[in-house]
């Protein structure tokens, strides 16, 4: 039984396909999504969703954050934003990181919401450098 | 029989007004395009959103509501119905405002007729106008539209949606839908009502029954932080997508009433210059005879 798996941005639909594993970045740690799993309901943070096929990568994207629903025969990933591997860009990440940071000095502790949601970016422009630097070096395996 | 320059005065009247249609329908026409691609690129974020919302709202059924966030299953009452009814700021749009406001009016009714309360949050200076002199009480309070670019679309998405989770919180309402016209295509705009609180059950949809009965959701991080985070972003994406959804109707539902007003324009003045020109051969016929009739008595 395939997995039918959608990604979704606000942006545009980025693909939707049949697969038989999906790889997800959750929240507490990477989860797969495979054909007859049990519900579940999933935050992502900052990472590389990969696609399998046959036990061969079908594609990777990289996803700044958003939920995923898993459910036996499909899994749905509504991502913050969603890229192609080779569309990231280091220099990019490094400016938005720089920025949040400033933005991150300036925040009250009091303002809990704003801080959760500030270290999210954070996390997902420091994973985005990380990624970045691996297509760079061609290293497809570490990721 | 209106003399040969009241003629010409109504000829050049109805030019101008052709010319002013004809001007609004460019300028929605142009308008239309931008809101359009907006539209159709944050709808299917929406649905899709909307499709994990029903299939969550499905797979909490059995539990006890008390236990679940109200805005996933409603405050266990149902007796104050929130409707949030998208209308434009501007008019001049055809059926556009009519359609919608007919629409809520009908579901207002329905309402009370099962003995609700219906309180009223319009967005759109339209909305606002009539529904204030219709039902002054049940008005919460309303918004403006600002023909939802896409800043200000946001801006009030999130404003929408902090309102409603905040009412939905306080337990001042106990269920919220949403009115809007839905864009079909420039001709086309479909009032529809959307429910947000309680999340409407998936219905006869086959994805949810192949799911192995009575599988429970789990949740990562726990169900509750995990459903503060994924319900008011539902209602803030359902707000968002449906603002520039109603702002594409808009200028479609304008541009197709300008084309409509200025072929109609059209039309009046081709009466009017037959009319103008008849009129005037008329008077020569007269003089003619008159001189001719004067010259034989001579």
């Amino acid at each position: 039984m395939p997995l039918r798996t959608e990604i979704v941005s606000p942006e545009r639909r980025y693909t939707d396909r049949e697969v038989d594993m999906v790889v997800v970045p959750g929240g507490e740690g990477d989860i797969a999504a495979m054909p007859g799993r049990s519900p579940l309901m999933l935050q992502l943070r900052g990472g590389v969703v990969t696609l399998y096929k046959d036990d061969q990568v079908l594609e990777r994207c990289f996803v700044t954050g958003g939920f995923v629903d898993m459910t036996a025969d499909h899994c749905t990933i509504l991502a913050d934003s969603v890229r192609a591997l080779e569309d990231l860009s280091i220099d990019d990440a490094r400016q938005t990181l720089d920025q949040l940071k400033d933005q991150w000095t300036r925040v009250g502790p009091d303002e809990i919401e704003l801080r959760a949601s500030l270290s999210r970016q954070i996390q997902a422009a420091r994973a985005e450098i990380e990624v970045a630097q691996k297509v760079q070096q061609n290293d497809l395996k570490a990721i | 029989m209106p003399s040969l320059k009241e003629l010409r005065g109504r000829i050049s009247g109805v030019k101008s007004t052709r010319k002013i249609t004809s001007a609004m329908k460019m300028v929605a026409a142009s308008k239309l395009r931008r809101a359009q691609n907006q539209a159709e690129a944050a709808r299917p974020y929406a649905e899709t959103m909307q499709r994990m919302m029903s299939e969550l709202a499905t797979a909490s059924q059995g539990m006890d509501p008390s236990t679940l966030p109200p805005l996933l299953a409603g405050t266990g009452k149902d007796d104050v119905h929130l409707l949030v009814i998208l209308t434009s700021d501007r008019g001049l749009a055809g059926g556009f405002n009519a359609n919608i406001i007919r629409t809520a009016r009908q579901q207002i009714e329905e309402l009370k007729a099962k003995g609700r309360t219906v309180r009223l949050l319009p967005v759109g200076r339209k909305g606002a106008e009539i529904f204030r002199r219709y039902y002054p009480d049940m008005i919460v309070d309303s918004l403006h539209n600002n023909s939802g670019t896409q800043q200000t679309a946001y801006a009030l998405a999130q404003d929408l949606a902090k309102r409603v989770g905040d009412l939905v919180e306080a337990g001042e309402i106990d269920a919220c839908s949403l009115l809007r016209n839905r864009f079909v295509n420039a001709m086309t705009q479909l009032p529809q009502s959307l429910a947000l609180v309680p999340l409407p059950v998936a219905e006869n949809d086959n994805t949810v029954h192949e799911r192995a009965d009575g599988a429970v959701y789990e949740f990562e991080p726990d169900e509750g932080q995990l459903l503060a985070q994924l319900l008011p972003r539902n209602l803030l994406v359902q707000f968002y997508a449906a603002i520039l959804e109603s702002a594409a109707g808009e200028q479609g539902a304008r541009m197709t009433a300008m084309d409509n007003a200025s072929r109609n324009a059209s039309k009046a003045i081709e009466r009017l210059s037959l009319r103008y020109n008849r009129t005037r051969q008329a008077n020569i016929t007269n003089e003619l005879i008159e001189i001719i009739s004067g010259a034989e008595a001579v």
